[in-house]
């Protein structure tokens, strides 16, 4: 009985993210997509919570929920006239493009794991990770590490010099 | 116990509805948001991969943490450009944007 619970949480989980997604990329209304796209992520944490993956989980909602959909906020708000209803947020010819390249990449990726004979029974996993995750990213993956904390300073530097105004151009 | 190919499913699908998102928007931002959901998608294949192949080590957990952290990074510099470009040309519409081309 607690197997079909499982099931059926990761099926409610599922259709959230999945249902989410579809709003986010077909909305008229590139605000309530923002918001779609927050309600997906938080799917996309509780998928993590069913695989027993707290640390992600929660590292889920403060990344992507936290700052990447409050950046994108502040993004659309300075952008305002984008907002409106009014104007066509998809290109002409989706139908001709876009899907049948969605389609296809779907078709080859479910095609692939199909016929592939997967290991299907899942060990017992370690239910605390964030210790596990800590000590793998201090030993083994110390420079992959180090070298992403480099990534997010040149960011942000490169944000900043972006996102600033033009004219102190000479002085800078 | 919820079987691997679900999970795989479910980014399957996930990444699709990203790259659709990807290429059929014509505001920066739709196309930065579809970006985020293919990253996203490829996040659960990780863990989900680490979970079921690999529960103890947790390799796809760290991967997928760098990968967060270069999303991150991703959507600050893709933000701060489309927020140059918006100050340059006063839209953000892909299509219309094409002072790069000659």
């Amino acid at each position: 009985m607690q197997i079909t619970m499982q099931q059926f949480a990761f099926c409610a989980v599922a259709l959230l993210v999945l249902g989410s997604a579809v709003m986010v990329v077909t909305l008229k209304n590139i605000f309530h997509s923002l918001l779609f796209l927050a309600l997906s992520f938080l799917g996309v944490a509780g998928v993590y919570l069913l695989l027993s993956a707290d640390f992600l989980a929660a590292v889920q909602v403060l990344i992507y929920i936290g700052a990447i959909v409050v950046l994108m906020m502040f993004a659309l708000m300075l952008t305002h006239r984008v907002m409106s209803t009014k104007l066509s947020q998809t290109l002409g010819q989706w139908w001709v493009t876009s899907l049948p390249v969605a389609l296809g990449i779907l078709t080859i990726l479910i095609r692939v794991f199909v016929v592939y004979p997967w290991r299907v029974e899942a060990p017992p996993g370690a239910a605390p990770t964030t210790g596990i995750i800590g000590q793998a990213l201090l030993t083994k993956y110390v420079l992959p590490f180090e070298l992403a904390s480099i990534v997010l300073l040149v960011a942000m530097v490169g944000a900043i010099v972006l996102a600033k105004e033009d004219k102190f151009d000479d002085s800078a | 116990m919820i079987p691997l190919e679900w999970y795989l499913g479910l980014s399957a699908l996930l990444f699709c509805i990203g790259i659709f998102g990807v290429l059929s928007r014509r505001n920066a931002i739709g196309i930065l948001m579809g970006i985020e959901l293919m990253l996203n998608a490829a996040n659960i294949n990780l863990v989900a991969f680490a979970r079921f192949l690999d529960p103890t080590v947790l390799t796809g957990h760290v991967f997928a943490v760098f990968v967060m952290t270069v999303a991150a990074a991703e959507a600050a510099v893709g933000l701060a450009i489309i927020i140059a470009a918006y100050r340059n040309v006063a839209h953000i519409n892909v299509d219309k944007i094409s002072v790069m081309k000659w």
